[in-house]
């Protein structure tokens, strides 16, 4: 058993500078032993950094770290395995086509035969023992994303980690996963492990944690013990200002119907069938959000409504038009707006911030005249609306990557949301983003609403579907299993709906 | 106990305008201090090596022309390759598709009766992009179509285009005139392109390069295909989701590409030998070759003129060092090849930052710790 009295990890004076930016301002942090700790902050307050500087990726420019009492200085990821410290990264870092136990093995020194027998036991204790259930012979290809996560865990252990460090551990996760690794987590640090929680989510921290350390800006606001603390002082505390956590939703009028889907068909990436017989509609100025675990066909059905997946079977009607299967350009120029789910797809992430504003409007006056883009136009273009939806980048020049996650999706939003839309799609907008963010995006969807334009917004946060929509469809297995008007909804349900229960309305 | 420096790479986030000049500079700088060390070996001394290449290539009058007249294959092609590279279109072949140049403006030139003189060089140039930009397609449509890899398919082409020459000239269009070699006849005066004074230096071909480089440069830079280019290259997903047209802008780049390389032909058959002959007797890889001048200029189409006259010149003083110095005439071949890696390799240093780590003295490294424990 640890020594109570030595934290299991303390860090001093860290200072960690990036170019242009202070990602650790002497940082001090203490995590006691067997404790689960949570490190809270939006997005770029400099939790990651801390935890790779205690995990070897990154060397502090000032500070000191001890571990269980004795200073040292870890150089590498292998150093701080040897201290005991194992950390799961946000990235799985897996081999894809490998089975799990070679996974596990792989990259352990002294093994030059497959040391299979002792690895199999092992990793049949660790299941026992925490709730790591996982197929040994299983390659991680066919491994769900909270799988895989498991086979990290189990990564770490198996190297003898009793400091393990979980980076935003959830993102990836549907909700039932998002509970067992609660419980599993619960379980290592009942058995001594000290664990350190990287999130951003209020819930979490309070799901999970004994005590919680609050970043800002690469600085440690507070430190608090979770049982003395509440949801709104710890978003004051992340945020530095006072969150809203109820969003103004005004009534507004209907319109006419936007878009109607008739018994829509359309097959994955695999060629199997995965929006089965799907039929709704939407009208101007209402919002109809669509719940559902992910990958139940919620991605297919956006994407066949924009153009970039063939619908195989049925129609799609905008505005009246039959736009079955017509080309993305067609629908982009009929006004049809899609922020989607991986924010990598809305982007280029070596172009400017300005380019990326244009990435629809590029072959259309006054952007482009001719042949020719004009530099003068993409320029104001750029700088009004950098400046109405608030984007914080140091130039309209600035490469896109460089931005923050909340910032870049508010360029994507930015340019969705300026024309017209008739149609605006949104997958999982507010996914990874930070409460400030996310409250702003909420609020824009809402803006857009009684600006008249009829919208569709996939999420699997619950949350934001009762807070937005105006109905709510819940999609299980690639069909609906009902529509209800948000006042009738409730948790439970839409609980039952995204378990496959049918409801007429 | 562990005393040495460890290196790590860090990745940047940004790359600094000057480090995008200094990587190939000193890339170049790298590779030539590699190559003067097998010079050593090989018992020449470097330094004067160099310096015989220098000379030879931008030392006179004679060696300037030279050079200049093997840069012009290379900046036609150059240019083309990286509007393609731009796009991540990966055209191996404008070797193939520069010997398709040359067999058009051949055909053009020998066997099309019934065009007025001041018409033939258009026409047989004409005839010579057109197919360079064919011949390049068919990867181009394998590519976007059926998704097969456009290095492997473009690499084949220069094969069949090669073997077509050798068919071309040692069947059916061998020159009665020739002597049993495999040429074809000489092309009528009226088909071949005036050079400037004594030398060697077709300059309507350099002009026609020159424009090239500046018209792809505002192509990629300014206009709306140029944005699909470099949307395309740099995130094809983003490209399908902002409604470009992927099949349109891989076909473009490649035509475009094809196309140049096919004029580099032209030049090569109707400016140099007024005549077709066997493939490595038109050109000594050119299309090889350009993609290096293409990646040395970081894919910048004006950054092709500079570096087409610097591998040009390296080629005319590497012939040069051979007949002077004695050695192999793989000599070319090792510079090409040793820039090409450093290059390449200089490319990390735009996109990492190297630290050099020193342990320090006044810490308890874990290896130690270890110890103490067990003890």
């Amino acid at each position: 058993m640890p020594d109570a009295t030595v934290p299991a990890v303390e860090m001093r004076g860290i200072v960690k500078r990036f170019p242009g930016v202070l990602a650790n301002d002497h940082v001090d942090l203490t995590v006691r032993a067997g404790e689960i700790h949570a490190l809270l902050g939006e997005n770029g307050a400099g939790k990651t950094t801390l935890m790779n500087i205690l995990y070897g990726i990154y060397h502090p420019d000032e500070g000191e770290i001890f571990v269980k009492g004795q200073r040292v200085h870890i150089r590498s990821p292998r150093d701080a395995i040897r201290l005991g410290i194992g950390m799961v990264h946000q990235q799985f870092r897996l081999v894809p086509s490998h089975t799990v136990l070679e996974n596990v093995v792989l990259g352990l020194p002294g093994n030059f035969f497959f040391p299979e027998r002792a690895a199999r036991r092992r990793v049949q204790e660790f299941a026992q023992q925490y709730g790591l259930h996982v197929d040994p012979d299983a390659r991680i290809w066919q491994l769900s994303a909270g799988e895989q996560q498991r086979v990290e865990i189990i990564k770490a252990l198996y190297r003898g980690a009793d400091i393990l460090i979980l980076d935003e551990p959830t993102s990836m996760l549907t909700p039932r996963e998002i509970e067992e690794l609660m419980s599993i987590v619960r379980r290592m640090a009942d058995e001594g492990h000290t664990v350190v929680f990287i999130t951003h989510k209020l819930d979490e921290v309070f799901a999970v944690s004994d005590r919680v350390t609050v970043l800002r800006q690469g600085r440690v606001i507070a430190t608090r013990e979770t049982a003395h603390t509440d949801k709104r002082e710890l978003a004051r505390l992340m945020v530095g200002r006072d969150v809203l956590f109820r969003l103004e939703k005004h009534p507004v009028a209907i319109g006419s119907t936007a878009l109607e889907v008739q018994d829509l068909h359309v097959r994955n990436d695999r060629g199997l069938p995965a929006v089965r017989g799907v039929s709704f509609s939407i009208a101007a100025g209402e919002i109809l959000g669509i719940a559902g675990v992910a990958g139940n066909g919620q991605r297919e059905l956006v994407e066949a409504l924009a153009g970039l997946r063939p619908v195989e079977k049925g129609r799609v009607l905008l505005n009246g038009e039959d736009v079955t299967n017509r080309s993305p350009r067609a629908l982009v120029q009929r006004g049809v707006c899609y922020v989607p789910g991986e924010r990598i797809v809305g982007t280029v992430p070596n172009l400017s911030v300005a380019e990326n504003l244009i990435l629809k409007t590029y072959d259309q006056a006054p952007v482009c005249r001719g042949i020719f883009l004009d530099s003068r136009s993409v320029a104001s273009h750029a700088d009004s609306l950098i400046e109405q939806y608030a984007v914080a980048t140091p130039s309209r020049e600035t490469p896109l990557k460089l931005l923050s996650g909340g910032n870049i999706q508010r360029t994507i939003l930015a340019r969705e949301t300026s024309g017209e839309p008739t149609l605006l799609m949104a997958a999982h907008p507010t996914s990874g983003l930070d409460v400030g963010a996310t409250e702003y995006i909420r609020q824009v969807l809402l803006s857009q609403r009684e600006k008249g334009t009829a919208i569709l917004l996939v999420s699997e946060d619950l949350e934001e579907i009762l807070q937005l929509s105006d109905r709510i469809a819940v999609m299980y297995n690639g069909e609906l299993m009902g529509i209800l008007p948000a006042d009738q909804a409730d948790l439970e349900t839409i609980g039952m709906m995204m378990a496959g229960v049918h409801r007429t309305p | 106990m562990n005393s040495l420096p460890r290196i790590r790479l860090e990745k940047r986030l940004d790359t600094p305008r000057w480090l995008g000049i200094a990587t190939p500079v000193f890339s170049v700088l790298a590779a030539l201090l590699v190559i003067a060390l097998i010079f050593g070996l090989l018992g020449v001394n470097p330094l004067i090596a160099y310096a015989r290449i220098f000379t030879g290539a931008f030392g006179s009058l004679y060696g300037l022309s030279e050079t200049v007249t093997k840069a012009i294959p290379l900046m036609l092609a150059g240019v083309g390759l990286a509007v393609a590279f731009r796009t991540r279109v990966y055209n191996i072949g404008a070797e193939g598709q520069l010997l398709i140049g040359a067999i058009c403006a051949t055909g053009v030139a020998l066997f099309v009766p019934g065009i007025p003189d001041g018409l033939r060089l258009p026409a047989m140039f004409g005839a010579g992009a057109l197919g360079g930009a064919l011949w390049a397609l068919i990867p181009a449509v394998l590519k976007a179509r059926l998704r097969i890899d456009e290095v492997l398919t473009s690499l084949m082409t220069v094969y069949i285009a090669s073997e077509l020459v050798n068919h071309l000239v040692y069947g059916p269009w061998k020159g009665p005139g020739e002597w049993g070699f495999p040429y074809t006849d000489k092309f009528p005066l009226a088909a071949q392109i005036p050079r400037i004074g004594i030398t060697r230096v077709h300059y309507p071909t350099l002009i026609l390069a020159l424009l090239a480089a500046v018209l792809a440069y505002i192509l990629v830079q300014r206009t709306r295909w140029g944005f699909e280019i470099r949307v395309t290259g740099e995130n094809p997903e983003a490209a399908r989701y902002a409604g470009m047209n992927y099949l349109r802008t891989v076909m473009l780049v490649m035509a475009l590409s094809g196309a140049l390389a096919g004029i580099a032909g032209v030049g090569e058959v109707a400016g140099i030998h007024y005549r077709l002959r066997y493939p490595q007797g038109i050109s000594p890889g050119y299309g090889f070759t350009a993609i290096i001048v293409a990646w040395l200029a970081r894919l910048n189409p004006l950054g092709v003129i500079l570096t087409s006259l610097l591998i040009g010149g390296l080629l005319v003083g590497g012939d040069a060092i051979q007949l002077a110095m004695g050695l192999p005439s793989a000599t070319v071949y090792l510079f090409n090849g040793m820039i090409l890696l450093f290059v390449l390799g200089g490319d990390l240093f735009t996109r990492y930052r190297i630290r050099m780590e020193f342990p320090g003295r006044t810490v308890v490294t874990p290896v130690r710790l270890e110890q103490e424990e067990v003890g």
